[in-house]
């Protein structure tokens, strides 16, 4: 079965800094890609490739079979890739109502009468909302009145709505609590059973280890392993992920600095 | 959240809802600013509620109105333009020069200056979208470039700071009756630019709050990046914006033409915060995503109302600048204390 989306050794530079190098990742309909990496591992450029805010300079990118080279976030979502970025999913001052459709309105009428369907529009997201267990008082409200976590799976709602093939998500619980985190993971996974394919990228691999089915880890722009999950266990991953030996050298330079890590409590100093 | 706590929930939507949907509407604290003025200047002039000053407001606001309506667009896309002022002014002065030099129909001069005044508005959304410099920046830029130009190519053609006459030139009465004639209504005697606004009012409400580019600017100027990755064309909405305002532009600067047949070169510096002001009035915020068209054709009758309202009362004009700061001021306050209230949860 040809993956929905594969991409092989793609680099991105910008001028002389490397962003990333040889990164090889595949997303398979019904399954979630994990993309894991600390801060400046080149996850965002990552997903600006795939979303089609800028092009790769090297490696191939393929969409069901075909190679592209996008040129512009439209073009990604007429493919069927839709990206749900953390802080920019939304435009906060809007109803809930226009931002669950926007770019992709519904009209009817023609010529210069050809105008919103403002009433199917409606109708339609507070069905979608309700449909993944969110109630809205008012779908008139300010999007920027709902919880980070219901934002996110407004964003998520709306991409199944649109048909979308792949769902890339930029950290869609880096800002959450620990039970919005639950919430928005219990979409994630609606979505994938939905038959979609699921590019997840995070920095917190317990939330990936959850649902992943493949983890791809990033390190200052480079690839630093890619596993199935049945490959690896969630303390490796962790491990992998907070840079393996640099985590034993700083539990090492913790424990002289006087911290306890034997667990003995200590009531000195505080 | 739970199945059972949808019935309650959707009563209370139902009686907050009204009081929400107007306490959120963004003329909310425009009208009632206007209510306050028209009942001020009741009391203390009283010549203020005859027909005929009504007109004399009417027409005052309109001047103002048919530029604060694309400028209030053009907020709600999150740019400003100050080169709108003397815009009208080169419009004007293109429609003049062009026909008088060409000797050519009145008509020609004003379909060249609206092909002139669209190319100026292109370049302030090109050159905005292209170098992502702030719009304040390249307006300014605009602004000071026409202010030259209006000034230097007026002198160097006619010899003077005014264009030559083209009262009597073929096409000039036609082009008035559209631009700059007067109808009576009822007994009372309206300006036409009145009905330009109305209308201008009506349509940009229509494509804001019911077409799909109006949503696009309110998401452009509520979140650009966010507009773009769900497929906005953000660089296409903010150029047409700023083309929106040059049309505008267009209209007064061909009324300005047509009320006297002669341009003063000088004219038009600093109307451009005139709109802004109407705008701001009439809830569109400074930083974008959030106005109504109909909010600035409430700011400019307010605007209107003041600057008319003084000279009725007989008080010295020389105030009248005053007036228009605090109640920018009030308004600004007003609004936000509005927003915030209905924006609570």
């Amino acid at each position: 079965m040809t993956a929905l989306v594969e991409l092989t050794d793609v680099s991105k530079f910008y001028g002389n800094i490397r962003a990333l190098e040889g990164v090889s990742l595949e997303v398979h309909a019904g399954e979630i890609t994990c993309v894991l990496g600390d801060n400046g591992a080149g996850k965002s450029t990552l997903i600006k490739i795939i979303a089609g805010l800028h092009r790769h300079d090297a490696g191939t990118f393929t969409i069901e079979g075909e190679e592209v080279r996008l040129d512009s976030p439209r073009e990604a979502l007429d493919r069927g890739i839709a990206t749900v970025y953390q802080d920019l999913a939304v435009v906060p001052l809007m109803p809930v109502w226009r931002n669950f459709f926007l770019g992709s309105e519904p009209t009817k009428g023609a010529g210069p009468f050809k105008r919103l369907d403002v009433a199917k529009m409606r109708e339609t997201t507070r069905s979608e909302l309700l449909r993944m267990g969110i109630d809205l008082r008012d779908v008139d409200q300010p999007i920027g009145t709902l919880s980070g976590g219901e934002r996110q799976c407004v964003a998520i709602a709306r991409a199944v709505y649109f048909g979308a093939k792949v769902l890339v998500l930029d950290e869609p619980t880096a800002a959450l609590g620990v039970k919005q985190s639950g919430v928005v993971l219990k979409y994630v996974a609606a979505a994938r059973d939905a038959g979609l394919g699921v590019v997840l990228i995070t920095h917190n691999p317990h939330h990936a280890y959850l649902v992943g089915d493949r983890f791809v880890l990033l390190k200052r722009g480079a690839m630093a392993g890619s596993h199935a999950k049945s490959e690896i266990a969630l303390d490796e991953l962790t491990r992998q992920m907070a840079g393996g030996s640099e985590l034993d050298q700083l539990s090492h330079e913790l424990a002289r600095a006087g911290v306890a890590t034997d667990g003995e409590p200590s009531d000195k100093g505080m | 959240m739970s199945a059972e706590a949808t019935a309650p929930a959707d009563e209370r939507l139902l009686r907050r809802g009204i009081l929400r949907r107007l306490m959120g509407r963004p003329e909310l604290g425009s009208v009632v600013g206007a209510a306050a003025v028209f009942v001020f200047f009741s009391f203390v002039a009283e010549s203020f509620l005859q027909t005929s000053s009504l007109s004399t407001v009417l027409y005052a606001s309109s001047t103002i109105g048919i530029m604060a309506v694309p400028v209030a667009l053009l907020m709600i896309g999150g740019e400003f333009d100050l080169s709108t002022g003397v815009m009208v002014t080169s419009s004007a002065l293109v429609s003049s020069m062009f026909s008088y030099q060409m000797t050519a129909n009145v008509w020609v001069g004003v379909g060249v200056s609206l092909l002139a005044t669209l190319a100026i508005g292109f370049f302030n959304g090109f050159m905005l979208t292209r170098t992502k410099l702030p719009s304040f920046i390249i307006t300014l830029g605009t602004f000071l470039m026409l202010t030259g130009l209006n000034l230097g190519f007026t002198k160097l053609i006619s010899g003077t700071v005014s264009t030559k006459t083209i009262g009597d030139m073929e096409g000039f009465d036609s082009a008035r009756a559209v631009f700059a004639s007067h109808l009576t209504l009822g007994g009372v005697d309206l300006q036409v630019t009145i009905l330009w606004w109305f209308g201008l009012v009506a349509l940009a409400t229509w494509v804001l709050l019911r077409t799909r580019v109006g949503n696009w600017i309110f998401a452009v100027g509520g979140g650009s990046d966010a507009a773009r990755a769900v497929g906005v064309p953000v660089n296409k909405t903010k150029i047409g914006l700023y083309m929106g305002v040059a049309f505008c532009a267009w209209i007064s600067g061909q009324h300005l033409l047509m009320s006297y047949d002669v341009v003063q070169s000088g004219e038009g510096v600093g109307n451009e915060f005139l709109y802004i002001i109407a705008a701001v009035i009439g809830g569109c915020l400074m930083t974008g995503g959030y106005g109504s068209a109909i909010g600035s054709a409430v700011g400019a009758f307010i605007f209107g109302m003041t600057s008319k309202g003084i000279v009725y009362a007989q008080w010295n004009p020389d105030w009248f600048k005053f007036f228009l700061g605090a109640m920018l001021l009030l308004a600004t306050l007003l609004n936000a204390w509005v927003r915030k209230r209905a924006e609570a949860k």
